[in-house]
């Protein structure tokens, strides 16, 4: 074990960080700001370009072919510099690598990666939560198109999209995981109608439902073969679970700065449990940082798509909440007399993150039936 | 940039582990078993681990941080009742003050169990708590006397009953007016800095005891729900025991994690660097120990209440492992003074 830079990694990181000093977008909270993410495409690219981001990916799809552990790094000066996160979308690239055809994975990869394309994932319906297989959008075959009929739920940042990553039933006479395909489907088409949801603490322009009604896809865009959905679905939240393929690492670490930075400014203003609710913050982001660390370390042997990533999603779960109930502290009646206040938002935001991706008892379900060899219930 | 075991390291804990579970306590009553226990030190000793932090020729430690807390994660998983920590942290001290070591000799600490104990006149003023003493041998509890800006090592010797919460380490309190003994060949005088590297071996060594008890407790538990039936299936079958378990497990990993960069922190970054990455490892995974051994008392239901039952071996053990160096409160008050600026009231 060596924690320390390598002589490659020290220049990366080098490298980065004065490209950083130059290039913060200075950006809000994502989770409290709808203007972060009317200006995140721009950051993507902007990353992309100058050769930072897609760092582990093939270069053949705009990749560096680089170790993965150069993420935490990546992550750490995010972090440091306050810039916002790298763009969260590598459990789409995952899904697509290992499952697609050649074709598929040429033709969709490389404006994934570059952002010039941007996706957002049809998965959730009203009706199918944690129930991921009862999902009942249909995709129908008519000559050499799919047509579409169905309600997705919880699809981020699905009205900037131009590709939906979808999941949806093409057999509906085989059991309900055996009936299921994945699909790239354009999103800029009739037959697709957008409703934007506001989340409880006020921002809009993440989540959203959208309603497909006879919009089209071509039979060629299917990732996988037909009746594979759910094993595709399955590698994608697999990954969407990680903290690692999320960059979230570096969300919470800023976070946790600015409440230190706003404690040391006049440390005897804060009671002792708001200055321990900031240091066990602290604790909590450097324990997700270190496991990244390792867990970006262990890919070096091999690349696992199996329920590992439910024990790193509730560990991540547990940071964020962390994080939102230590702002939440450190702002005191600030954030119950100011509706607007970023400390507030940033606390009701982290509530979601024990639901989103898998709530954390369906995580809590899967470590113990697949991890800890208990009997299902 | 690689958090993996090297090939070395690897077979160490895979060694290391081997040899904890075979001659470790299975039972609560293993515990008087004095033969077991007189092979398990000798193994240990044999093995050379309590040399580990002995003058490898060039002032620097035969092994490394990583290596001394690979093996005290395999001893806290069997829960291994053979003293480690005690004489490595006083090779330690010992190294750094370029004395000769020492076997028999453990660190003599303050009663909060944080510090060594440091001693101005010709005897101890207060009591002072030896712990992890072999049981064998005679033994020295090292003390610091200040000495200009540093401290050199003076020893006072170890007489007093075994005591202490944990069933598997002994603590020696050694009454106030006890003499201080000279320690032969210190040829330098121990810094803040010194002081400050030694207490993040401290910090590494018991997080990652704290580490192998979670882990060792955790598979206790979780075959243990396998077994034992209620309303005529497996305990394990039930959400409410299969979350608490998995919880636990998750606790398990984050503490494995963050333990691993205290470690490493040793040998490899600076005295502030280090404590403040065993600062952090030992806030989590004090509380991570502290809620798995509560959750295996409460899976074994009322049998994880009774004396016989050796969960409670794991739960004492853990406490003992936070308080050394302090506990999750401790860690937090000194991560609120270094890095947000909070006075340093008391402890």
């Amino acid at each position: 074990m060596d924690l320390r830079d390598s002589p490659a990694e020290a220049g990366f990181r080098a490298r980065f960080r004065a490209w950083l000093a130059e290039n913060n977008p200075g950006l809000p909270v994502s989770s409290a700001d709808d203007e972060y993410w009317a200006r995140q495409a721009e950051w993507h690219t902007a990353l992309y370009d100058a050769g930072f981001f897609g760092l582990s990916w093939p270069s053949r799809f705009g990749g560096h072919d680089l170790p993965p552990v150069f993420d935490v790094i990546l992550d750490e000066e995010l972090a440091a510099a306050g810039a916002p996160p790298r763009p969260s979308l590598g459990y789409l690239v995952q899904g697509i690598s290992t499952h697609a055809s050649d074709a598929i994975k040429d033709r969709f990869l490389p404006g994934l990666i570059s952002g010039r394309e941007r996706w957002c994932q049809g998965f959730s319906e009203p009706d199918a939560g944690s129930d991921l297989a009862a999902l009942r959008t249909t995709a129908t075959l008519d000559g050499d198109e799919y047509v579409i009929h169905g309600h997705k739920i919880w699809t981020s940042y699905s009205d900037v999209a131009d590709w939906c990553f979808l999941l949806a039933r093409t057999d509906p006479g085989v059991p309900k995981h055996k009936g299921l395909s994945a699909f790239a489907v354009p999103m800029r088409q009739p037959g697709i109608e957008q409703r934007p949801l506001r989340m409880i603490n006020g921002i809009t322009t993440e989540f959203g439902q959208v309603l497909f009604d006879g919009a089209r896809v071509a039979a060629g865009n299917m990732i996988g073969e037909p009746g594979e959905g759910w094993r595709v679905a399955m590698t994608i939240v697999s990954h969407e679970r990680e903290p690692g393929e999320l960059g979230y690492v570096a969300r919470y670490a800023k976070a946790v700065k600015e409440l230190e930075q706003a404690v040391r400014a006049d440390p005897d203003a804060f009671r002792n449990d708001q200055r321990d609710a900031v240091a066990w913050a602290y604790v909590q982001a450097e324990m997700l940082r270190l496991h990244v660390c390792r867990r970006l370390s262990e890919r070096l042997d091999r690349l696992d798509h199996g329920p590992g990533g439910s024990i790193d999603k509730l560990l991540m779960t547990w940071v964020e909440q962390t994080v939102g109930a230590a702002a939440l502290a450190v702002a005191g009646s600030r954030a119950v007399v100011d509706a607007g206040d970023v400390a507030l938002k940033v606390y009701l935001y982290s509530r979601a993150q024990s639901v989103m991706g898998g709530t954390s008892q369906i995580q809590k379900n899967i470590i113990a039936t697949r991890i800890l060899g208990l009997p299902a219930a | 940039m690689d958090a993996r075991d090297t090939p070395e390291q690897a077979e160490l804990r895979r060694t290391a582990r081997q040899l904890a579970r075979q001659l470790g306590p299975r039972t609560v009553a293993d515990l008087d078993d004095g033969k077991r226990s007189k092979r398990l030190a000798e193994a240990v000793r044999d093995a050379g681990w309590l040399e580990l932090r002995h003058d490898g020729g060039d002032g620097a430690p035969l092994a490394s941080g990583v290596e001394a807390a690979i093996i005290a994660d395999a001893l806290g998983e069997a829960v291994a009742d053979v003293a480690f920590a005690g004489p490595v942290l006083a090779a330690e001290l010992a190294r750094r003050a370029g004395a000769t070591p020492n076997d028999g000799a453990v660190v003599g600490f303050s009663p909060d169990l944080i510090d060594a104990a440091v001693v101005s006149g010709p005897a101890t003023t207060t009591p002072v708590y030896a712990i992890d003493c072999a049981t064998e041998s005679l033994e020295a509890a090292y003390v610091l006397v200040p000495d200009g800006a540093g401290y050199r090592l003076a020893q006072v010797q170890v007489d007093g009953a075994r005591d202490g919460a944990d069933l598997t380490r002994t603590i020696r309190p050694i009454p106030a007016g006890a003499p201080l003994r000279a320690v032969a060949g210190q040829s330098r005088v121990l810094t803040r800095a010194d002081l400050d590297s030694w207490a993040t071996l401290g910090l590494a060594l018991t997080s990652a005891d704290l580490i192998g008890i979670t882990r060792g407790v955790l598979d206790l538990t979780v075959a243990y729900a396998k077994e034992r039936r209620q309303y005529g299936v497996p305990i394990g079958t039930f959400q409410a025991v299969q979350h608490l378990l998995a919880e636990a497990r998750c606790l398990m990993e984050g503490a494995f994690s963050i333990a691993l960069q205290a470690s490493w922190a040793v040998d490899d970054l600076g005295p502030d660097e280090a404590r403040n990455a065993g600062r952090v490892a030992k806030a989590y995974c004090a509380r991570a120990a502290r809620t798995a051994c509560e959750t295996a008392v409460q899976v074994h239901g009322g049998m994880g209440n009774t004396w016989d039952c050796i969960v409670h071996v794991y739960l004492r053990r853990a406490l003992l492992a936070s308080q050394w160096f302090g506990d999750d409160g401790e860690q937090l008050r000194q991560l609120q003074r270094t890095r947000l600026g909070a006075a340093d009231g008391p402890s």
